[in-house]
This record gives structure tokens, C-alpha cells and sequence, in this order.
């Protein structure tokens, strides 16, 4: 069995902390949209933000690929003025995977401000306090647990990411050759031994990882 | 909702009705919580809604005080801190002082979910005042409370009202409440003001003729030699009535019924010190 490169672990790693910390902070304004906002046609950015979850990844991956390719309006235009090419890159994995990691964010953070009683909001409001103000001292420390369950979910579902990043990754070693598209790799090659080795590794990574998150959602309640 | 009440200066107003009457709704709308189509709300010289103007002041820029009927209390905060985070720069002594006044002292540092019912009412009270609003606004402050509770708190309350000179207008639907601590009560009744001035003026017609007259639930019925000992319950506590065969042949356990009394000259004296008030 050949030693395997821990790159793909380590891109996998990356991959997930960026998608998650980009979601975090685009996810919570959107959530908060949702949850209050009354404008009739809200339906609609509600089914644009589910379409991950019912949209096969290859689809998204085909349009990101059109999309991102120099050929096309968007990746030619990013090329000539930014010199970036999304296609085949490490940023374009991460765009891809927000894009697909989207509601796995948006969905528990919605919930959780959905479901508090309106009048803490509205108490904090006739305490003078403004909208920004109540939502980061008020509302977002009493959704601790949405706040949890939008991370761990999106993270791991980044680490899952398979059909997207297959589409516009390019299984580049070092750079979008992610511990999913390793495994693969490995497999195909027949060094099952290898794939075992990836597999393992991130079994235990994400298990352990959702060990600590688990612990540290046990409700703490001291009656004395 | 067409309504038209005016509130006194350092006084306390009672919003009395049935649920569904419409008191939440207004008290909501004087906070500014809820917008009503037409009207305006001055209060102490400020106009703070006013249709025809187009002005609408939000909850932010009205010195309102508001004790919701939840309370409100922020579950991330302890009892110090959400007086703190209500008061703003003015956290120092002056959040001492609240706390002393609503006599938190010993629970100060607990979080809500460790609090009794009568602990988040003062604290929910105590945060409604912390930064010193021109008119305090409670919704059914005290409905979570029962007997002794709720008579302590009123005390305490009346007497934090004093101190602080207070304008404030509370929604209740307990009478007793309303004589206690209102010196001018509003009936509604389906989104009308359908009667107002002083509380022993507006309810006094029911008793006409001086009379007691109690629903209750009738608990027992004793046979005595030739007379019954019925038990009812009226409120909080079981009343024993003598009662002739005739009277009870159509009773039975479970009914209700009315007691009714001529109240010309029964005893009237203060509960001794040290002494439950119920027997």
C-alpha cells in the first residue's frame, strides 16, 4: 500500500471551515429575513434556498461548470477583469459548496428565530434598544442550540460534498482533490486499502467532531 | 376598536373587560407595538401617534415602560443583567437601587429559569422602570400569581408607584385588583370604552341594596338533625350555609350556585399581624 498524502484530508478540512464561516455570516441576515419578514412573494426565495435539497448535485455542478468556464459570460468576465478562474480552483469549490450547503444554514437559524415568542423582541424594543441591538444580545444568544445545528450541519455536509465539487473540481491533487474525491480516486485505482485509510479518517473526524458538539449541547439546568 | 381614554398623572388606570375586549390591543398600541388605523395618543405634551400627521413614534422612542404578561424576561441574561441591559448607561446605583425596591437582592444573579413566578414579575416590573419611562404599562401583571402572592406583590407595587411617581395603566380582569390599585378604572367591552371613572362608582350598581352576593361551586351537602350544612366554594375559600330541605332538594355536588346575603352589618376589621388572612 502506497502512503497516502494527507492533502486531500486537510483540503477537506479547509474547504468545510471556509463554506461554514461564509454561511454563518450570509446565512444569519437571510434567516432573519425569513423568519419576520410578511412580503407576499417570500415563497419564492423559501423554494430558491430548499433547491439544494432536492436538486441533484450533478445539475448544480453542470451549471456552476457553464458558469464558471471562461467560454460563458460570468467566467470570461471574472478572467479579463480579475484574473480568476473559478473552474477547476479551490474558490470555486467554496462557492459551489455555499451554494449547496445553503439551506442546510438558513433552515435551523430560521427555525430557531421563528420560534421565539415575538414579545422578546418586542420588550427589548420598548427598552429602547434597536433592531441590530436586540438581534445580537437578545434574539441570537437564547437560539444557542439553531446556532449549534446550522454549523454542525453545514460543516458536515461540506465534508460529505461529493457530485458538485466532482463537476468543477477537477480532481486536482493539492488543490480541489478533496478526501470524498480521494476516496473515489482510490478506488477506482483498486488500492482499496488507501480508500479504507481516507474513509476512516474522516469517519472519525466528523464523528468526533459531532461527539464534542453533542456534549456541549446537554442542557444545563440547576434547580437548588 | 373606537376608543377614547385619557390617564392621570401619577395615577394608576385600570384597562377591566373580558379577554377578547380589546385591553392587550390597546395598551399594545400605546406602546407602539401595534399602529391603529385612525387616532392620535398624546401623552405629557408629546404626540406620539398621530393618523393625520402622519406621525407614528416606534417602541424605541416612547418612554414606555411595558411589563408584558410572559414577562418577557431574557433567558440569557440573569436578573442583574437584564436590569442592566434595560438601563443602559445609567447601569450603576441606579440598578442597585431598582434591585433594593423590588427586593431582588438575594436572586440577583440567578437566571430566569430559576426564578419563582413572583420573582419574574418584579424582575419583569423592575426592568420596565429602569429607564425611568414616562408611563409604565402592564398587561395582567399579576395573573400568574394566586392568593398571598398576588396581594403581597400588589402592596409592593403600590408602594414602587409611590416612590417613583408613576403614571401607569394596568389591564386586569380581576376586580378586586382594580379597587386595590386603580384609581380610575375603563371598562371595554368589545372594543368600546363601555363605562369609566372611579372604581367604586362604575361597579357599585351591582349592589344595590347592600347585599352579598357570591357564585360559587357547591362542594358538600351534611344532613343535621332537621337542617342541612351545605359547603360551597367561593373563590379560595369553602363557605358553610344552613339550608332547609326545600332549598336543597334541587341541589346536588358540582353546581353552581349563587349565595346571596344582606351585608347591612357584618364584622369589618383588619387581619391580625402573624395571621393568614384565610382560615
Amino acid at each position: 500500500m502506497e502512503a497516502i498524502s494527507f492533502e486531500p484530508i486537510w483540503l477537506t478540512a479547509k474547504l468545510a471551515f471556509v463554506t461554514t464561516a461564509i454561511l454563518f455570516a450570509a446565512g444569519l441576515p437571510l434567516a432573519y429575513w425569513l423568519a419576520f419578514s410578511r412580503w407576499r412573494h417570500k415563497f419564492v426565495v423559501e423554494a430558491l434556498v430548499a433547491m439544494p435539497l432536492v436538486l441533484p448535485p450533478s445539475v448544480l455542478g453542470f451549471y456552476l461548470l457553464l458558469a464558471f468556464s471562461p467560454q460563458y459570460f460570468l467566467g470570461g468576465f471574472l478572467e479579463r477583469h480579475f484574473d480568476l478562474r473559478l473552474v477547476f480552483s479551490f474558490p470555486g469549490l467554496v462557492i459551489g459548496s455555499a451554494i449547496f450547503s445553503l439551506p442546510f444554514m438558513v433552515h435551523p437559524l430560521k427555525s430557531g428565530l421563528a420560534s421565539l415568542p415575538p414579545s422578546l423582541a418586542e420588550a427589548s424594543y420598548t427598552l429602547g434598544k434597536s433592531s441590530a441591538g436586540t438581534f445580537f444580545r437578545v434574539l441570537l444568544p437564547n437560539i444557542k442550540q439553531s446556532l449549534v445545528a446550522g454549523i454542525v450541519l453545514t460543516f458536515a455536509h461540506t465534508v460529505g460534498e461529493f457530485g458538485v465539487v466532482l463537476m468543477i473540481g477537477g480532481n486536482i491533487p493539492g488543490k480541489t482533490r478533496v478526501a470524498s474525491i480521494a476516496i473515489y480516486d482510490e478506488v477506482e485505482a483498486l488500492r482499496y486499502g488507501n480508500a479504507n485509510a481516507y474513509a476512516m479518517i474522516l469517519f472519525a473526524i466528523t464523528f468526533a467532531v459531532l461527539l464534542v458538539v453533542y456534549r456541549l449541547n446537554r442542557p444545563m439546568v440547576k434547580v437548588s | 376598536m373606537d376608543i377614547r381614554i385619557g390617564a392621570e398623572k401619577n395615577s394608576v388606570s385600570a384597562l377591566f373587560g373580558k379577554s377578547g375586549a380589546g385591553k392587550t390591543t390597546l395598551l399594545r398600541m400605546i406602546a407602539g407595538l401595534d399602529k391603529p388605523d385612525r387616532g392620535n395618543i398624546t401623552v405629557d405634551g408629546e404626540t406620539w401617534f398621530d393618523s393625520t400627521r402622519n406621525i407614528h413614534l416606534s417602541p424605541q422612542e416612547r418612554g414606555v415602560g411595558f411589563v408584558f404578561q410572559d414577562y418577557a424576561l431574557f433567558s440569557n441574561m440573569t436578573v442583574l443583567e437584564n436590569l442592566k441591559y434595560a438601563a443602559g448607561k445609567n447601569n450603576g446605583p441606579w440598578v442597585k437601587r431598582l434591585v433594593e425596591a423590588v427586593g431582588l437582592g438575594d436572586v440577583q444573579s440567578r437566571k430566569p429559569v430559576a426564578l419563582s413566578g413572583g420573582e419574574k414579575q418584579r424582575t419583569a416590573v423592575a426592568r420596565a422602570l429602569a429607564r425611568k419611562p414616562t408611563l409604565l404599562l402592564m398587561d395582567e401583571p399579576l395573573s400568574a400569581l394566586d392568593g398571598e402572592a398576588r396581594s403581597e406583590l400588589q402592596d409592593e407595587l403600590l408602594s414602587i408607584f409611590r416612590e417613583f411617581s408613576l403614571t401607569t395603566i394596568m389591564v386586569t380582569h380581576e376586580l378586586s385588583e382594580v379597587f386595590k390599585m386603580a384609581s380610575k378604572v375603563f371598562i371595554l367591552e368589545f372594543g368600546r370604552i363601555a363605562r369609566d371613572g372611579k372604581p367604586v362608582e362604575v361597579f357599585s350598581e351591582q349592589n344595590l341594596a347592600g347585599q352579598f352576593r357570591f357564585v360559587g361551586e357547591l362542594a358538600a351537602i351534611e344532613k343535621q338533625d332537621i337542617v342541612f350544612i351545605v359547603s360551597v366554594i367561593v373563590g379560595n375559600t369553602i363557605v358553610k350555609v344552613m339550608a332547609t330541605a326545600d332549598e336543597v332538594e334541587s341541589l346536588g355536588v358540582g353546581d353552581k350556585v349563587i349565595l346571596i346575603s344582606k351585608a347591612f352589618n357584618p364584622l369589618i376589621m383588619k387581619p391580625a399581624r402573624g395571621l393568614p388572612i384565610y382560615p
